[in-house]
């Protein structure tokens, strides 16, 4: 703010205003309002300045004053001598690569590397409201396929990898974007199903989605890892990434029809009885006019539900797939490294979150457009 | 189906077209319903035969052969000599004394948390707004991990750490100091529950007087009486007794007090601490809800701070809270189920054990989705319940 702005709708001396204005003045008088508004509130940030100082004074001696940073090869002693006082960071670079693309073969990693790049442009793309078209689809079709060559190769002159050496984030990303571009329209479908007129294919839905909300997840992987096989006709074998992923795709469906469900709710009447008079069939009412209106809605949630599912593909790791999680227990197998457990599972933490946080940060900004249109 | 009257009307008008709908309608169904029965009726036939030719007889009959499986943190009296029933049986309370209390703990959390959140101090809103968000966007199963490997890098029964007398915290767990439950006991704290539901009772009889009359009643001589005097006098009849037994270290263990294993430990702290996190960010939204002015128009008729927070603020809040918490509380017990990824022998990770051991994946597997299937069916019914009661009454 500058003074010559303020000075027409300031009605008091010149000096006077100025003597309140000042940063300094202003800052006090943020600090009363906000930190010392009254007793009880002076004393909770007093505690609190002095809480937070202690772990914040332990948790930088931890992490950077004592922490150690590399070590030659696995020479762990320097480590292990500041073990409790200090971080060992040297475990990131000693491990990273394992962590982040698993044992796919060494040379060939800047693959999954750019698979991971891939799918992050491809969800930057699917953010931008002005890329909500036919294209986007096309767009999704495209990556999604040059993430096959890339991660298998055999064609265009890369070797090929079978999917037993995949590990990582890639199979992270992966699991999460096959699951929910599988899941959508399965999950419309179910949505659609379970606000028909027919009762057969109403309870059907209803069956569906009780069931799979009903029960942990976990139950859902271990049915994909241990009964898919009993229900496959002898000799046919389906490899464990991909039965994980259609369990994936099922849990995915079921939470996302409940999303798309309240969406159709919200859509008035007046809508469906419009487009009637139009003469429009079914799937023409339902794909022109109601779902846009509907999955508009309830885009906030829809990208919680997503947040909750880039989550859960973490549980991959109690039927022994390489997801992120899993590399990284894997890679403090070592004994050499085992002590260090708590820095990977910081490092992993922090790769979550990145991703986490953007999604949920995006969620809060349509949710204020929504609001303010 | 319902027929309103426009439709009534429209049958009338466009009888053919109708019908011609109702066909489709009925074709659409045969072909769906057709389709899945089919592929149901493909998966059984394959599970049957590849049951034969792995020589597993289907059926629940496993669960009275003896099950060999160790479990070593159980409530309940259990040797690995028991039949898979009993270790079933074991594994649901373990499942449920997670799930219970950590419904318990994170609403508590929770709730502060959320009421932080909406602190006119700036320090304490932003300490909780990061609590939430860090706890939100992190793998429940990684923060789990991360609490077991922190319980385990604790120091040694022998040097436990000491916060407070008599609790002890080491890679052995939590110990904490307990009173050993004996019968006179328990009739006290049944004593004390038939207390609170007679003040209920007695609540609701006294308001609805004093609503018919306006002549103000007291309640608290009856809750005097009910609470503190009826379990003081079953006590003093039964001769309980309450002294509190303080955990001591003997060779490597601890003996006496209440000893939480590190597995079930790291769960309950993974669980309410992930699970208060989106409890807080309901319980904001619910005390948002409710409109600036309702708090306004009650302090201008001169009523104190709490009794609006009370009668005023919460009724409405509790409103929009009770759906999302519900689902919550539905997550933290399906949660739960993570237990397998550090130990803790919960129904899933029992029947996972037997799995392994009998390969009656089938069964154990629906043994599973009955018991959570049962769990949220109770939860749901008992929060619709309270959800019915505080709904708004329209007139």
């Amino acid at each position: 703010m500058t003074s010559i702005s303020e000075a027409p709708q300031n009605p008091l001396p010149f000096g006077g205003a100025r003597s309140r204005k000042t940063p300094g003045g202003a800052v006090i008088r943020w600090l009363r309002a906000n930190l010392f508004a009254s007793v009880t509130s002076s004393l909770i940030t007093v505690i609190l300045v002095v809480l937070l100082g202690k772990a914040l004074i332990s948790l930088v001696q931890w992490g950077y004053w004592n922490a150690v940073w590399s070590v030659p090869g696995d020479q762990t002693g320097a480590c292990r001598s500041v073990r409790g006082l200090g971080a060992c960071w040297a475990v990131i670079p000693e491990k990273y690569r394992f962590i982040l693309f698993g044992t796919y073969p060494f040379n060939e990693q800047w693959r999954p590397a750019l698979v991971c790049l891939t799918f992050i442009a491809l969800f930057f793309v699917s953010t931008r409201r002005s890329w909500w078209r036919k294209e986007l689809l096309l767009i999704w079709a495209a990556a999604l396929a040059l993430i096959g060559v890339l991660m298998w190769g055999g064609t265009f002159g890369l070797t090929y990898v079978s999917q037993d050496r995949w590990g990582g984030l890639p199979v992270t990303l992966i699991l999460a974007t096959f699951g929910l571009a599988f899941g959508f329209p399965l999950g419309i479908v179910v949505a659609l199903g379970r606000r028909s007129k027919l009762p057969a294919i109403r309870s059907l839905c209803v069956l569906y989605v009780e069931l799979i909300r009903g029960v942990p997840l976990i139950s859902l992987l271990f049915m994909a890892s241990v009964m898919f096989p009993l229900f496959m006709p002898e000799g046919v074998n389906i490899d464990k990434l991909l039965r994980a992923q259609i369990a994936f795709v099922l849990f995915a469906g079921a939470y996302l029809a409940e999303v798309i469900r309240g969406g159709l709710q919200a859509v008035p009447r007046g809508q469906h009885d419009a487009a009637d008079a139009l003469g429009l069939s079914y799937w023409k009412k339902n794909g022109l006019i109601i779902l846009p209106q509907a999955i508009r809605h309830v885009i906030p949630p829809l990208v919680n539900t997503f947040i909750a599912f880039f989550k859960d593909t973490s549980l991959v790791l109690i039927i022994g797939i390489f997801d992120l999680l899993t590399t990284a227990k894997t890679s403090i197998i070592d004994p050499a490294w085992q002590p260090f457990s708590v820095e990977v599972y910081l490092f992993v933490a922090l790769i979550y979150f990145l991703f986490c946080f953007a999604m949920s940060r995006y969620s809060r900004g349509l949710e204020a457009q929504t609001r303010r249109s | 189906m319902t027929t309103s009257g426009s439709e009534l009307r429209r049958r009338r008008q466009l009888r053919f077209s109708l019908s011609r709908q109702q066909i489709v309608g009925l074709l659409w169904q045969v072909v769906v319903v057709g389709i899945a029965v089919a592929i149901i009726a493909f998966l059984w036939s394959n599970a049957l035969h590849n049951l034969s030719a792995r020589r597993i007889s289907t059926g629940f009959a496993f669960l009275g052969r003896e099950a060999g499986m160790p479990i070593t943190d159980t409530w309940l009296a259990y040797s690995p000599r028991d039949p898979y029933v009993r270790a079933f049986i074991v594994g649901i309370v373990n499942t449920l004394r997670v799930a219970v209390i950590g419904i318990v703990l994170a609403t508590g959390l929770g709730t502060l948390v959320g009421i932080a959140r909406l602190s006119s101090n700036w320090l304490l809103s932003r300490l909780a707004a990061v609590y939430v968000e860090l706890l939100r966007d992190i793998p429940l199963l990684l923060q789990l991990l991360f609490w077991y490997v922190l319980m385990q890098g604790l120091p040694a029964a022998r040097a436990a750490w000491k916060p407070i007398e008599g609790i002890f915290l080491s890679n052995r767990g939590l110990v904490l100091p307990a009173i050993p439950i004996t019968e006179a006991n328990l009739w006290v704290i049944a004593a004390l529950i038939g207390g609170l539901i007679a003040l209920f009772v007695l609540r609701r009889h006294l308001m609805a007087r004093q609503e018919a009359d306006g002549k103000v009643r007291h309640l608290w001589p009856y809750a005097l009486a009910l609470i503190a005097g009826l379990p003081a006098l079953v006590s003093f009849g039964l001769g309980a007794s309450w002294t509190i037994t303080m955990p001591e270290l003997r060779g490597f263990n601890f003996v006496g007090g209440l000893t939480l294993a590190p597995e079930y430990f790291a769960l309950l702290i993974a669980l309410v601490t992930y699970t208060s996190a989106f409890i807080a960010e309901i319980v904001r939204s619910g005390i948002q809800a409710v409109p600036r002015g309702q708090w306004d128009a009650a302090s201008a008729l001169g009523l104190r701070r709490s009794f609006v927070l009370q009668r005023i603020v919460l009724p409405q809040a509790l409103r929009v809270i009770i759906p999302p918490m519900t689902s919550q509380y539905l997550n933290l017990t399906k949660n739960s189920s993570l237990a397998v990824a550090v130990g803790y022998q919960d129904v899933v990770s029992i029947a996972n054990t037997t799995l392994n051991q009998t390969g009656q994946a089938i069964e154990a597997i629906a043994l599973i989705m009955m018991v959570f299937l049962s769990i949220s069916l109770g939860i749901s019914l008992l929060m619709n319940w309270y959800n019915a009661r505080i709904a708004l009454v329209e007139r």
